[in-house]
C-alpha cells in the first residue's frame, strides 16, 4: 500500500500572543478564541490542497508558535 | 530651538533625536548592525540600542531583567505614570491585558470597519477634486483619531487636543519632562471627567466597558481605568496615523508598487504586512532592572533600552532583502506590533484602519506623487511617520 503523508498543524498556546496572522492567512486551519488567540481547528488535520496555507501561516507567525507536523500513514 | 548635541559616534553616543536619525535611521541601523549591534549612550542617563532582530526579541521576551514600567527613553527618569497593560510587568500584566482583548479581536474590530470607510471617504471628498493635498495632515492623521474617539466615546472633533497631548508626551517630553507631565495631568483630568459622567449616565462605549469589567470579581480602580484610557488614546492615534502616512509616502515614490497594488487587490494583505515591516512606526523602551548579558553585552540596572521594532524589521539576517519593499513577501515574521506578552493590543484595529485607508485612497486616487516643490517632514522620537506629506494627484 502506498505511503501517504498528511499534515497537521498545532499552535503552542503558551507561545501564541494573538497576532492573529494564522487566522488571517489560513482561516480554514485556524480559529481565534474570545481573547483573539489562535488555535487549530478540530484536531489540526490539514485537508488536501491546503498544505501551502499551513506553511504560509507558520512562516508568518512572529512568535514561532505554529508547528506543522508530517504524519506518515500507510 | 537648540536641539541635542550632535552625535559623533552612533555606537557609543547614539541619540534618536538627532536630525540625521530622524531623516534616515535605516542607514545608521545598518552600520550599527555590522559594527556594534548593541549601541550605547550616556545620554538619557544611560541607554542601549540593539539593532538585531534576535536581540530585540530576546529583550522583549525577558520580562525578568527588563521592565516595562518605563516605555519611553527620556532625558530624565520621571515618576512612574502607569498606563496598564503597556507599563505592567508580570504578574499584573496578564489580567490588565485580558480585560482589553475581547474588545480588540478581529471580529470586534470588524464592526468598526464600515464607519472607518465612511471617515476615509468623507476626508477624500474634501480634496479629491484638487491638484493635491497633504496626505499626512488632511488624511492619515484624521483617520485613527476619529475611530478611537468613537470607540472610547469621546468627541471626535477634539482631535487637535489629543494630538497636542501626544506631541507633548511622545516628542517634546523626551527632552523636557515638565511638558510631558503637564500633558499627562491634563489627560488624567480629562478622562476623570468622562469616567464620572459614565458613572452617572452609562453609555455603550469602551469607557463604560472598563467601568463594568471585573478582574477576579473586582472592578478596576479609577486610576487603572484612567491609565488604560490614556494608553488607548495615545497608542491609538499617532501610531496608525504614522503607518498610513508611511504607506502613502512609499506608494507616492514607487509607481510600480502603486500600480501593482491597484491592479492586484488580492495583494493588499501581504502589502500591508510588508509596509508594517519596512516602516514599523513604533519604538518602545524597557528599563533594565536586573543585570544580564544579551548579544555579548552586559545590561546594567537603571539604564534604559531603546527597543526598536523598526530596526529589528530591517535585519537582513531575519528578512532577506530587508531594505526593499516586497509587496508579496511570503515569509514575514515582522515585529511591528512587538513580540512576546506586550504584543500591541490594537494590532487588529491598526491593520483594519491601514487596509481601509489604503483601499479608499487607491480607489479614488490611483495616481499620485510627492510634490517636488514641498518637503516631507518626519516625527521625532518614539513613533516614526510623516507629519507633512505633500502629494500631487496624477501620474
Amino acid at each position: 500500500m502506498a505511503e501517504e503523508t498528511r499534515l497537521k498543524v498545532r499552535i503552542d498556546r503558551e507561545k501564541c500572543q494573538g497576532h492573529a496572522r494564522c487566522y488571517a492567512l489560513a482561516p480554514e486551519l485556524f480559529e481565534l478564541d474570545e481573547m483573539g488567540n489562535g488555535r487549530e481547528r478540530g484536531d489540526g488535520t490539514v485537508a488536501p490542497g491546503l498544505e501551502h496555507k499551513a506553511h504560509l501561516a507558520q512562516a508568518n507567525c512572529p512568535e514561532l508558535a505554529i508547528e506543522v507536523i508530517e504524519e506518515q500513514r500507510s | 530651538m537648540s536641539g541635542p548635541a550632535p552625535v559623533h559616534d552612533w555606537a557609543t553616543d547614539f541619540d534618536h533625536r538627532d536630525p540625521r536619525w530622524i531623516e534616515d535611521p535605516y542607514s545608521i541601523w545598518d552600520q550599527l548592525r555590522r559594527s556594534c549591534p548593541i549601541a550605547r549612550t550616556e545620554r538619557f542617563s544611560g541607554a542601549y540600542f540593539p539593532s538585531r532582530y534576535a536581540d530585540v526579541k530576546a529583550i522583549a521576551y525577558d520580562t525578568e531583567h527588563f521592565s516595562s514600567r518605563r516605555i519611553i527613553v527620556r532625558e530624565t527618569r520621571p515618576p512612574l505614570i502607569p498606563a496598564p497593560p503597556i507599563t505592567s510587568d508580570p504578574p499584573a500584566h496578564r489580567p490588565a491585558k485580558q480585560v482589553l482583548l475581547p474588545a480588540f479581536t478581529p471580529e470586534a474590530i470588524g464592526r468598526h470597519a464600515p464607519r472607518t470607510r465612511d471617515i476615509c471617504r468623507a476626508l477624500i471628498a474634501r480634496f479629491a477634486d484638487k491638484d493635491g493635498c497633504d496626505a499626512a495632515v488632511e488624511y492619515a492623521q484624521e483617520i485613527p483619531v476619529r475611530v478611537i474617539a468613537h470607540m472610547l466615546g469621546v468627541p471626535e472633533h477634539e482631535g487637535d487636543l489629543y494630538r497636542k497631548w501626544i506631541h507633548e508626551i511622545l516628542e517634546l517630553g523626551i527632552t523636557d519632562i515638565q511638558i510631558a507631565l503637564r500633558a499627562s495631568d491634563e489627560m488624567v483630568a480629562y478622562f476623570a471627567g468622562h469616567i464620572a459622567e459614565r458613572r452617572a449616565r452609562p453609555r455603550d462605549d469602551l469607557i463604560d466597558y472598563l467601568i463594568n469589567v471585573r478582574i477576579e470579581g473586582r472592578p478596576l480602580s479609577d486610576e487603572h481605568i484612567n491609565g488604560t484610557l490614556r494608553l488607548l488614546l495615545i497608542a491609538g492615534i499617532d501610531t496608525t496615523w504614522s503607518a498610513i502616512g508611511s504607506c502613502l509616502w512609499h506608494l507616492a515614490g514607487h509607481p510600480q508598487d502603486r500600480r501593482r497594488l491597484v491592479a492586484e487587490s488580492s495583494l493588499m494583505s501581504s502589502a500591508v504586512e510588508e509596509f508594517l515591516r519596512a516602516y514599523a512606526p513604533v519604538t518602545m523602551a524597557r528599563e533594565v532592572v536586573k543585570e544580564t548579558r544579551i548579544g555579548g553585552c552586559t545590561f546594567t540596572p537603571g539604564h534604559m533600552v531603546l527597543l526598536s521594532f523598526p530596526a529589528a524589521n530591517r535585519d537582513p539576517t531575519e528578512f532577506p532583502d530587508a531594505d526593499r519593499v516586497v509587496l508579496d513577501r511570503k515569509e514575514n515574521r515582522h515585529a511591528a506590533f512587538g513580540l512576546g506578552i506586550h504584543r500591541c493590543v490594537g494590532s487588529n484595529l491598526a491593520r483594519m484602519e491601514i487596509r481601509v485607508a489604503l483601499e479608499e485612497w487607491l480607489g479614488h486616487i490611483s495616481d499620485f506623487r510627492l510634490d517636488p516643490r514641498a518637503s516631507v517632514t518626519w516625527s521625532q522620537g518614539t513613533v516614526r511617520g510623516p507629519r507633512r506629506l505633500p502629494v500631487l494627484f496624477g501620474a
